[in-house]
């Protein structure tokens, strides 16, 4: 075998093979059965979290005593030979484009974030991966890759951040052909920006943090900031129809999205200008967006930006209930008020919280949490099995914060809501970006679980958040697990005509056989419900092949008709054969 | 017993246990009076008889049906508002736990005098305490007597099972103070008939959803809409039961537990009343002195009542695959619809499921086969002008022929129906007060019908089919079921299963035998067989008097109102002249099952106007 050259920034070598995020950041149970967080990549990190232990050990019955550990390394063994179409890689190399076969390359490349996927890899178990990998520096890259791939008739996996949880980046069984991950983390620079008109046009497989961090540096922002910013990219971003947490200033993906220019085996598809809108027919951005690497890679994108924002504010409020939560929220998105951010935790998430509360310094601090405490449960008449929290985060210059955020807390205060202070509002965020790493910590003691999403109209948000979390409930005692799961949800955004709903199951699955089957039978008859319950069949994660088998219901016969004619004549040889979406 | 345990069939039934035994032995007043604390549903808010009404006033649903009113109308929605609110008066409850003391003390003091025991299934109450606290609750009793909500709440309050609310008639607000009692123990009220009044609709559905959906109380209602005056089960009424499964399919609320309930009369206080009512002989109308008058009533022997509490259905689980529940996706829920094709035959078939569930837990005394057996001798006896009776065995069959004295006789040692053989002898005047007696009779014959129409039906097929033919016997005995599925409970579609159990009964108890295309009764299968059809003849020769009557005397066309009592003279015509052999078929009951049996199969036409 030749020598394949790699590329020069490689974001894999710091990063996890077998679970979330960076290799240095985890949660474990130190010795003395305290909780850690390693690393110094986060607010948190390096802390003690003393009371996540009970919390941990109490909603699953787990123990720290019960560990199941990960396999610490791959086996190459593990790993099926790569199916290279020979032809095929003896002109890739000779366009000089990097590429590779290592097994370690291959395997990070052939899955996702699905719990049966990080499972599987923490078992050393692993299925179909991509055969060779190959990394384009830009555009024309891609368009000689695509060429080559037609030619040879090979199959093209387009890869970006790698945080589908959709199965999306599964490799299919049935693939016969030498399946390629086209990996777009070379093709990261912002290619210009435009003052005048507000937008920068950059390379797809920028990731999130980046593109922020380095339009920060000229004063400008996306504000796109999807839970997964630190690993996704802007190309997935648009494959997937993403969502950001501040969506309600600065759009979802298809608002902030002029100019897109795909690959396609037809050839390159854009449009011919950079305008605002237009009449000109169905928007071909909507055949690229949430066409999940059927129908090509994305390679370039025009965003719109904004300045940055002069300041910046979090805050609270504590609700008795759900359902005076969730009539705020509504309250809120009707008269068109809401901040950058409103998320509302239901109560076992709001405990959740707390239990991840660092340990605190000065005596000064936790008598102040008493006082709270007793000041909401006490005098206020909280009960504090069903009250619950919403988080804020505002945003804009200094004076129309203000002003915003008290127009804000005036509506909760009609339904009950007490203003509960910045930091409870802040760690809500923070808590964000580390609630994937502790996935991995229940992992390693004997709990699995996930997240999923939906969209529903406001007048079912509540029965559908009650009935999902019930279903969870009876399904897995159904199934035979053997502790109460923790199933929990928050609504996450707000829009005209409805919401969008988070929900979160894990359970302790010592005792069952083979677990990641009732869990996804459990996580199946969810979505049922979800659906019976008029939600929609996702939000933002996008449908992967974990949800195709709902897409027909969800978009009609000829809708799928549609999207399938659009498919054939795009790529008719199947080279982007990732078999997402129909 | 043992005998249960032998066969796998028969399901393990629970105990039950004497609630007067402790009524007997302590005070009525410290019980009345004792500290009631029942258990709740989980999420409920306590919530007073005023709020729930503003609450069904100020939901979407009424806003919507009363802005449709007023634009079909040209009323202004501030009148069709108070009407709603006067309409809300009439019906709701306002269940106080004082009234409920009131009645756990009176009700004491009668039903010790009126009854021998209450029995109840205490494992079924544990098995509804448990419901409650995980879903809203419906409460489907059996209903045979006006008896049977106040005995209901009687024994919940007894085991300190949270209240429930009851659909009533509007009947009982006819006696104003007892009207009112019984709203005051938790009764709500519904008029008969409200055909096409929509703002009555939305305000009585959305009244019962808003009642269960928050849990407030359990829904207590008769499936069969009505008083079974034979002691058979009606047909379900789906009205109320489609109300009830509303909030599920529309994902209000995450499930509905449906809890059918058995209450088996040893005999009902209505006993002759009934008989007289389907005789036709004009009964009185409820009101409160009439009441009083039944205090006669008291000073009789009316033997036991067993209270069945059965096991508690999930709404859910009935629907899985039946219903899709997406179908609500696309309409605000609040905008009345019909139901669609699919609901309206899963509320069906889930109706029948539990007007069976009903019947399977009932508990049928000796005597009801006792009176099986005397009415098919009497007939024969009749026939052959004998005097055959049943040998007095069993203290049971003593004990319960004193409680049934009015009905029988004992006659050299033997017990025979207190009834002469040859009617056409009967003066007019006794004719009605002998057949008062074989109605009664007819029953208690007819509390165990649910357990033999199934195989009584095949062994009648298999007596008129053509040949032995296994798809002969089919065939007559698909056609038989299909006749009398106004008569019996039997599940629309499920013609397969009947013949199927029939035949696996029949087979077991060696009275069948099948080989691979005919149906063979065997030598001891005669005798049962005979038992079983002979059952079900006076059924049959009503029907067919029926279409005589209609053949013969109805040459023009005929009112509804018409209809009975020109049957019934018809028939007694013939009864007096000897030509027909059961007095039962005067019964309204049979002949108004039979029209509509008629009118179904399309035998005769309804004309509007």
């Amino acid at each position: 075998m030749p020598k394949y050259t790699k590329p020069p920034s490689h974001l894999q070598e710091i990063l996890k093979w077998n679970g979330w995020g960076y290799s240095d950041t985890r949660f474990l149970f130190n010795k003395k059965g305290q909780a850690e967080f390693t690393g110094k990549r986060y607010r948190l990190s390096g802390m003690i979290i003393p009371a996540l232990q009970n919390w941990f050990e109490g909603t699953f019955g787990a123990s720290v005593q019960h560990k199941s550990p990960a396999m610490p390394i791959l086996t190459s063994s593990a790993v099926q030979p790569p199916t290279l179409n020979e032809a095929f890689v003896d002109e890739l190399k000779s366009t000089g484009i990097p590429c590779s076969h290592d097994a370690e390359d291959r395997v990070f490349r052939g899955h996702g974030h699905c719990l049966h996927e990080v499972f599987a890899l923490r078992e050393g178990k692993v299925g179909r991966v991509p055969d060779i990998v190959v990394w384009p520096n830009c555009h024309n890259d891609v368009v000689k890759i695509v060429e080559l791939a037609c030619k040879h008739n090979v199959c093209l996996i387009p890869y970006g951040g790698g945080t589908s949880v959709s199965s999306a980046l599964e490799c299919p069984p049935e693939e016969t052909r030498c399946i390629v991950s086209l990996d777009t983390s070379q093709m990261n620079r912002i290619l210009w920006i435009d003052e005048k008109n507000l937008t920068a046009h950059v390379e797809a497989g920028i990731v999130g943090q980046e593109l922020e961090r380095l339009l920060n540096e000229s004063g400008y922002c996306t504000g796109h900031e999807p839970d997964s910013m630190e690993f996704s990219s802007l190309g997935g971003w648009v494959a997937t129809r993403a969502s950001g947490m501040k969506k309600n200033i600065y759009g979802n993906i298809e608002d902030l999205v002029v100019h897109v220019k795909m690959v396609t085996p037809q050839g390159v598809i854009e449009k011919g200008c950079q305008c605002p809108r237009m009449s000109t027919g169905p928007d071909i951005h909507h055949f690229i967006m949430g066409s999940e690497g059927t129908l090509g890679v994305v390679t370039e994108v025009t965003m719109k930006i904004r300045p940055m924002p002069e300041y910046q504010k979090y805050g609270s409020v504590v609700f008795p209930n759900f359902e005076q939560g969730v009539a705020c929220l509504r309250e809120v998105a009707k008269q068109r008020c809401a901040p950058a951010s409103i998320r509302l935790m239901d109560n076992e998430q709001f405990k959740f919280g707390h239990a991840l509360k660092p340990q605190v310094s000065s005596i000064f601090t936790s008598f102040l949490d008493g006082l709270k405490k007793f000041y909401i449960t006490k005098f206020k008449g909280f009960d504090p099995d069903r009250l619950c929290v919403a988080t804020l985060l505002f945003e804009g210059d200094r004076e129309k914060v203000l002003q915003h955020e008290k127009q804000v807390y005036d509506i909760a205060a009609k339904f009950g809501g007490l203003a509960a202070g910045e930091d409870n509002g802040q760690r809500g965020y923070m808590l964000t970006f580390v609630i994937a790493y502790l996935r991995d910590l229940g992992m390693d003691y004997y709990v699995i679980g996930e997240s999923f999403e939906t969209s529903v109209p406001w007048d079912r948000v509540l029965d559908i958040c009650r009935n999902v979390k019930a279903r969870i409930i009876q399904e897995c005692k159904d199934k035979g697990v053997q502790f109460s799961p923790l199933s929990t949800c928050r609504v996450t955004q707000t829009y005209d005509a409805g919401a969008c709903v988070y929900f979160y199951f894990a359970f302790n699955y010592r005792g069952l056989s083979d677990p990641v089957h009732v869990y996804e039978q459990v996580e199946h008859a969810a979505r049922e419900e979800i659906l019976a319950n008029g939600g929609s069949l996702s939000h933002h994660h996008g449908v992967g092949k974990l949800r195709k088998e709902w897409m027909r219901e969800t978009i009609s016969d000829v809708g799928m008709g549609m999207l399938k004619s659009v498919k054939n004549y795009v790529d008719p040889k199947n080279i982007f054969g990732n078999r997402n979406l129909i | 017993g043992k005998t249960r345990a032998l066969d796998p069939m028969l399901k393990k039934r629970d105990d039950f246990e004497d609630i007067l035994e402790e009524r007997r032995n302590s005070s009525d007043l410290k019980y009345a009076l004792r500290c009631y604390t029942p258990v709740l549903y989980k999420g409920v808010t306590p919530c007073t008889s005023s709020m729930l009404k503003s609450m069904v006033l100020q939901s979407d649903q009424l806003h919507y049906v009363i802005n449709q009113v007023s634009k079909e109308t040209g009323k202004a929605t501030d009148d069709i508002k108070e009407e709603a609110s006067a309409i809300l008066e009439e019906m709701a409850q306002c269940l106080q736990l004082s009234t409920v003391r009131f009645f756990a003390f009176t009700l004491s003091k009668a039903f010790k005098t009126l009854f021998r025991s209450i029995c109840v299934n205490e494992d079924g109450i544990q098995r509804l305490q448990q419901a409650i606290q995980e879903h809203p609750v419906v409460l489907l009793p059996s209903h045979r007597s006006y008896m049977d909500f106040l005995l209901m709440s009687y024994i919940l309050y007894t085991y300190d099972v949270a209240l429930p609310v009851i659909a009533a008639g509007m009947d009982f607000m006819g006696m104003k103070f007892v009207g009112e009692m019984l709203r005051m123990s938790g009764a709500f009220f519904i008029r008969r008939s409200f055909g096409g009044d929509k703002l009555y609709w939305a305000l009585f559905s959305e009244y019962v959803k808003t009642m269960l959906k928050n849990g407030f109380a359990p829904v207590e209602f008769f499936l069969e809409g009505t008083r079974s005056r034979t002691s058979k089960s009606l047909t379900p009424k789906l009205g109320l039961l489609n109300i009830v499964m509303d909030p599920f399919l529309k994902g209000e609320v995450f499930d509905v537990n449906v809890v059918p309930v058995s209450i088996s009369y040893e005999r009902v206080l209505e006993e002759t009343l009934y008989a007289r009512e389907l005789l036709g002989i004009p009964k009185p109308k409820e009101s409160t002195s009439g009441l009083f008058k039944a205090r006669k009533i008291l000073s009789e022997d009316y033997g036991s009542i067993h209270v069945y509490f059965g096991q508690p259905v999930s709404v859910r689980s009935l629907a899985q695959g039946k219903v899709n529940r997406c179908q609500f996706n696309l309409v605000p829920r609040h905008i009345p619809r019909r139901p669609s094709e699919d609901i309206a035959s899963f509320v069906n078939d889930s109706a029948y499921r539990l007007v069976r569930a009903q019947e399977e837990n009932m508990v049928l005394k000796p005597w009801v086969l006792v009176a099986s057996l005397l009415l098919q001798y009497h007939h024969q006896n009749q026939a052959a002008g004998q005097k055959r009776g049943i040998a007095l065995v069993t203290q049971v069959v003593s004990s319960s022929l004193t409680l049934h004295r009015g009905l029988v006789r004992i006659c050299e040692d033997k017990v025979q129906l207190a009834v002469e053989q040859d009617i056409t002898t009967y003066l007019s005047t006794v004719f009605y007060y002998i057949a008062v007696i074989l109605l009664s009779c007819a029953s208690y014959r007819n509390q165990a019908l649910h357990v033999f129409v199934r195989p009584a039906l095949l062994a009648l097929a298999i007596h008129t089919a053509s040949s032995n033919q296994k798809q002969e016997v089919f065939n007559s005995f698909s056609f038989l079921r299909n006749m009398f599925s106004n008569e019996f409970i039997l599940c629309p579609g499920a013609t397969v299963q009947d013949f199927e159990e029939a035949c696996y009964l029949l087979v077991k108890t060696g009275a069948l035998q099948f080989t691979q295309q005919e149906v063979l009764v065997t030598e001891r299968g005669h005798r049962t067989l005979a038992f079983l059809s002979t059952m079900l003849d006076p059924f049959l020769q009503g029907y067919q008097v029926v279409c005589r009557f209609l053949c013969e005397e109805a040459t023009e066309t005929l009112t509804e109102k018409q209809f009975i009592p020109a049957v019934r003279k018809f028939i007694k015509k013939l009864l007096l002249a000897g030509r027909l052999r059961y007095m039962e078929v005067l019964s309204s009951d049979l002949q108004k099952n039979s029209l509509a049996a008629l009118l179904r199969l399309g035998a005769v036409r309804k004309m509007k106007g």
